[in-house]
């Protein structure tokens, strides 16, 4: 084990003028920690567009405390930016972090906790605490060291500060500046591009304020030269095609956009809220508005009306403001009023892990209104996904007349990747309303027998003019107080489904069409999940994933699919019970929510392996699960 | 007749051969039973939209869940029978998106200061060009009484046997106790000219009409108002010449309080008054910002929008 104070009596230095070690990687985890507010995540921001834009495969993803301002030097303070940059494209945000970059020991203890840093991990850390007038500080300082020296980390202390204070007098603003030029040597990255990207960070700031922050970054640089003995390379790519880089809840922005839809009204609530940030800056030159409502349930009613009269609209919230959406939705439900409703998930039950992934709202999103109340759910699964869902969702709600809910999590909310940029299309965009006269004589609901599918009437159309009613109705929307009616209008409504399934082609296999296990995901899982199965594959495993969008109606073809595998096992992050658990039995044992629809609708003897591990799953994880679970040989 | 629209084409008004009459906005056949005051409410709306002449598929009506909120299956215009409490976020989203349609929106007692109540603050502050009617008996009457938050304190109910608790929650003080209300009225379906008046000031307010229409029960509440109908020396008349003026009823109610509806102090006092059942407009300012005019933004054709998303997509370009 190494002493405490070996590697900071030897720091990684140049200063022998020995060459540095080039390493030469596929792919690396780099992440900046920090206290909340001392910029780690703009320097992340920065270093990760950088990457993409010079050619490397990047997924970010951020580090958030859960308050707004926790005290300085907790480990339950870490705020941060993680980036992984591959020589390919990188579609997950990978398994432990090679190289962290943190301005106190106290948040890297953070992160060497939840097991975050890869046992080899090289960690650039701030060593002012070390002799800090303040005992308090000094012992912390100490009792970290000997912590993370359980592990085989390289620890290389840099004078953060002290080399900051050479240039400004306050170094709390800027020191990630020195740290994005430290990244900038170790990951030889384009140092005119970093500097476009800091003019534009800084666009709205003076002149001064840019020159400022240029000469911290080629500070740092010029210290990683001289001091720090590694490179990292990884790979570039030469880019051939356009791409735009952004997050989940940006590319569910333009998504509405593009698809035409021009009223959102929400709610605050995270991690679903910079949705409506961004459509607040931009969305009134398109024609549409954000409409903060006074609560969850106006916010869904308000969309509703919106719908009702016009253009299909959309809400976008988490999983507490989907349960107080339920009542809403079951009237748009049981009205047909078209509406897209987006629910970025996040950690439940109640508030639950308010800034951290999960996918546990998917029987909530499918059953918890009360009463039957049939409608379509769909979960993308990259954040490139997440922009042409809402396309899709706004035209099917139409269509189908009903609920389209878009399942997304805090995983594609806040991670950023790049990917092809989409070219909008005239046809994405919704038709202007039809405000023409009907017939005389035209109801409310005239179902289709076969397809239960109908026209809706919009207010302004004369002729049309009708009370839609949450109450049970008939085809002229009047309340049913004969026998048969429910029987029928429940029909109609049930039959959209079974429509829209007919009209959907079974999911691709990833790998091959038989084998041993199947995985089955949903959501943002699909980058970990595919990894990981090419990992086993490469390992002579025969292990294949298919990844499912639609959750309700489910995909067609999925019981002839699983039965060429000896075993069908579901990966979630959701919580489900183990078989050995005390008073856990095959009886009762709760399964993930998925592996339930899947048994119900497929009557096959599905698996699961989920987690709520606050964080993204990794694939690592994945794969070491999937072993266990393999079916031994020659089984069926 | 032009018809201003934030994000739908100009409609034309259809050529309309005939005068509307009361007729062609009748619906359904009103199912509330015998001596209900919704009758009389109903009543005077068909004729308010008559002599307003304000097109069947123009006009909209927006109700919860409650004897009340029947309302618009009896009507011939546009309706949403919602669910109880919501009426007001689903008028809210209708007008943000169909400036053009006249909205109406009906709610009892349960729906509007009880289950909706939040929304009731908040639709008054935002000030819609929209008229909400709070017909209120004091009582839930669907569900077979039970208290609401209007039920004066003593009146007994299946869920309050012993009489209700607390003292009864007063709809104009709150209501005139909320930034940027611009209209608060309050008038009785027992007297049908005074309820048309007040409803037609109401329509021709511009922003957020709040009309507080005391209605009988005659199954659950009967005793609520029994003073007040059979007793006209306890009714007052607010009377000012841009409040509700109706001169036949003068002989019979004989009590006038001067009321200027511009001034919100003297409203809060009438409000708060409990010496008569005062009828009229007791605060009306039109110049109070509304909510759709300040969110009015011009409409995009298909085409500007691909371009201007185009534009868009370039600040995320790798």
């Amino acid at each position: 084990m190494p002493t405490l104070t070996e590697p900071i009596a030897a720091p990684a230095g140049r200063a022998t003028g020995v060459p540095p070690t080039i390493l030469t990687k596929r792919e690396h985890t780099v992440e900046i920690v920090s206290d909340s507010g001392e910029g780690a995540q703009r320097c992340g921001q920065i270093f990760g567009a950088v990457s993409a834009k010079m050619g490397n495969g990047v997924w970010t993803v951020e580090i958030i405390p859960a308050e707004i301002q926790p005290p300085p030097r907790i480990p339950e303070g870490a705020s941060g930016y993680r980036v992984r940059v591959g020589a390919g494209p990188v579609t997950n945000w990978g398994d432990a972090t090679n190289l962290a970059l943190a301005f106190n020991e106290q948040v890297l203890l953070a992160r060497h906790r939840l097991n975050a840093l890869a046992d080899d991990a090289i960690l650039l850390v701030e060593d002012k605490w070390a002799t800090s007038e303040d005992a308090d500080i000094r012992a912390a300082w100490e009792a970290a060291m000997v912590e993370l020296s359980t592990r085989h980390y390289r620890i290389i202390p840099v004078p953060m500060e002290a080399e900051c204070l050479l240039l400004v007098d306050n170094p709390r603003k800027g020191k990630n500046m020195f740290a994005l030029g430290m990244l900038a040597r170790v990951y030889d990255r384009d140092c005119d591009r970093i500097k476009e990207q800091i003019a534009f960070t800084f666009r709205k700031k003076s002149e001064a304020v840019y020159n400022t922050n240029v000469q911290l970054f080629e500070r740092g640089y010029e210290w990683a030269e001289t001091n720090v003995d590694v490179r990292i390379h990884v790979p570039l790519q030469k880019i051939d095609e356009k791409l735009v880089v952004m997050n989940g809840n940006e590319a569910i922005a333009l998504g509405a956009i593009a698809s035409g839809m021009d009223m959102c009204a929400m709610y605050p609530i995270t991690p679903a809220t910079s949705v409506s940030h961004l459509l607040s800056e931009v969305f009134e030159k398109f024609g549409g508005i954000v409409h903060q409502a006074e609560d969850e349930i106006a916010a869904a009613g308000v969309a509703i009306g919106s719908s009702y009269s016009g253009k299909v609209a959309f809400t976008v919230t988490s999983g507490p403001g989907l349960a107080l959406k339920t009542e809403f939705l079951g009237l748009a439900v049981m009205t047909e009023t078209p509406l897209v409703l987006v629910d970025v998930q996040r950690g439940g039950p109640s508030t639950g892990l308010p800034t951290k992934v999960e996918q546990s709202d998917l029987l909530a999103a499918l059953y918890a209104s009360p009463g039957d109340a049939p409608h379509i759910v769909i979960a993308p699964a990259t954040i490139e996904e997440c922009f042409h869902v809402m396309i899709t969702a706004r035209r099917l709600a139409e269509a189908f007349r009903t609920v389209v809910m878009v399942l997304t999590d805090a995983n594609l909310a806040t991670g950023v990747t790049p990917f092809k940029r989409p070219t909008p299309e005239l046809h994405w965009q919704a038709e202007p309303v039809d405000l023409s006269a009907v017939p005389v004589g035209t109801k409310a609901f005239q179902w289709d027998p076969q397809t239960g599918l109908s026209r809706r009437i919009v207010p302004g159309q004369a002729n049309g003019m009708h009370t839609l009613t949450t109450l049970s109705h008939d085809e002229g929307s009047k309340v049913a107080y004969s026998s048969g009616v429910h029987q029928r209008s429940s029909a109609a409504r049930s039959r959209k489904l079974a429509v829209l399934q007919s009209l959907l082609t079974p999911p691709p296999v990833y790998g091959d069409a038989t084998g041993d296990l199947l995985v089955v995901g949903w959501g943002s899982t699909k980058g970990a999940i595919e990894e990981a199965v090419d990992r086993m594959r490469a390992e002579g495993l025969q292990v294949s994933s298919v990844h499912l969008r639609f959750l309700s109606p489910m995909e067609p073809g999925l019981k002839p699919m699983f039965t060429q595998f000896k075993k069908v096992v579901t990966v979630e992050l959701n919580y489900s019970d183990e078989i050995g658990d005390p008073y856990v039995t095959e009886e009762n044992r709760r399964l993930g929510q998925l592996a339930w629809l899947l048994r119900a609708s497929t009557l096959v003897d599905v698996d699961c392996w989920t987690r709520v591990p606050g964080e993204p799953l990794r694939p690592g994880s994945i794969v070491d699960a999937i072993k266990d679970r393999m079916p031994t040989r020659g089984a069926k | 007749m032009t018809i201003s629209c934030g994000v739908l084409p100009v409609l034309e008004p259809e050529d309309q051969e005939h005068a509307y009459e009361m007729g062609d906005y009748e619906g359904a056949r009103a199912r509330w039973c015998p001596g209900c005051g919704d009758h009389s409410i109903l009543t005077a709306v068909q004729r308010l939209l008559a002599s307003e002449q304000l097109p069947p598929e123009r006009t909209m009506f927006v109700s919860g869940i409650g004897c009340s909120s029947r309302f618009p299956h009896y009507l011939n215009t546009y309706g949403f029978h919602g669910i109880h409490g919501r009426a007001l976020p689903i008028a809210t989203g209708i007008k943000l998106t169909r400036p053009d349609l006249d909205i109406f929106v009906v709610m009892g007692d349960g729906d509007c200061t009880s289950i909706g109540a939040g929304h009731w603050i908040h639709a008054l502050r935002y000030n819609l060009d929209i008229v909400v009617m709070l017909l209120d008996n004091g009582i839930y009457g669907l569900t077979k009484n039970q208290t609401s938050p209007t039920t004066p304190q003593g009146h007994p109910s299946n869920t309050q046997p012993h009489g209700s608790w607390l003292p009864s929650l007063n709809p104009l003080t709150t209501a005139l106790g909320v930034t940027n209300a611009s209209f608060v009225a309050q008038t009785a379906e027992w007297i049908p000219s005074h309820l048309y008046a007040t409803l037609r000031a109401a329509r021709r307010h511009r922003g957020l009409s709040f009309v507080r229409i005391l209605q009988r029960c005659p199954v659950y509440s009967s005793a609520v108002y029994m003073k007040a109908v059979q007793d006209p020396s306890r009714i007052a008349l607010l009377a000012h010449d841009d409040g509700v003026v109706v001169p036949e009823l003068e002989k019979v109610y004989k009590n006038h309080v001067a009321h200027n509806p511009h001034d919100l102090e003297a409203a809060r006092r009438v409000a708060e008054s409990t010496e008569h059942v005062n009828l009229g407009v007791l605060f009306a300012d039109p110049s109070r910002p509304r909510y759709e005019d300040l969110r009015r933004v011009p409409p995009r054709t298909a085409d500007e929008r691909i371009h201007l998303l185009d534009a868009e997509l370039d600040r995320y370009a790798v």
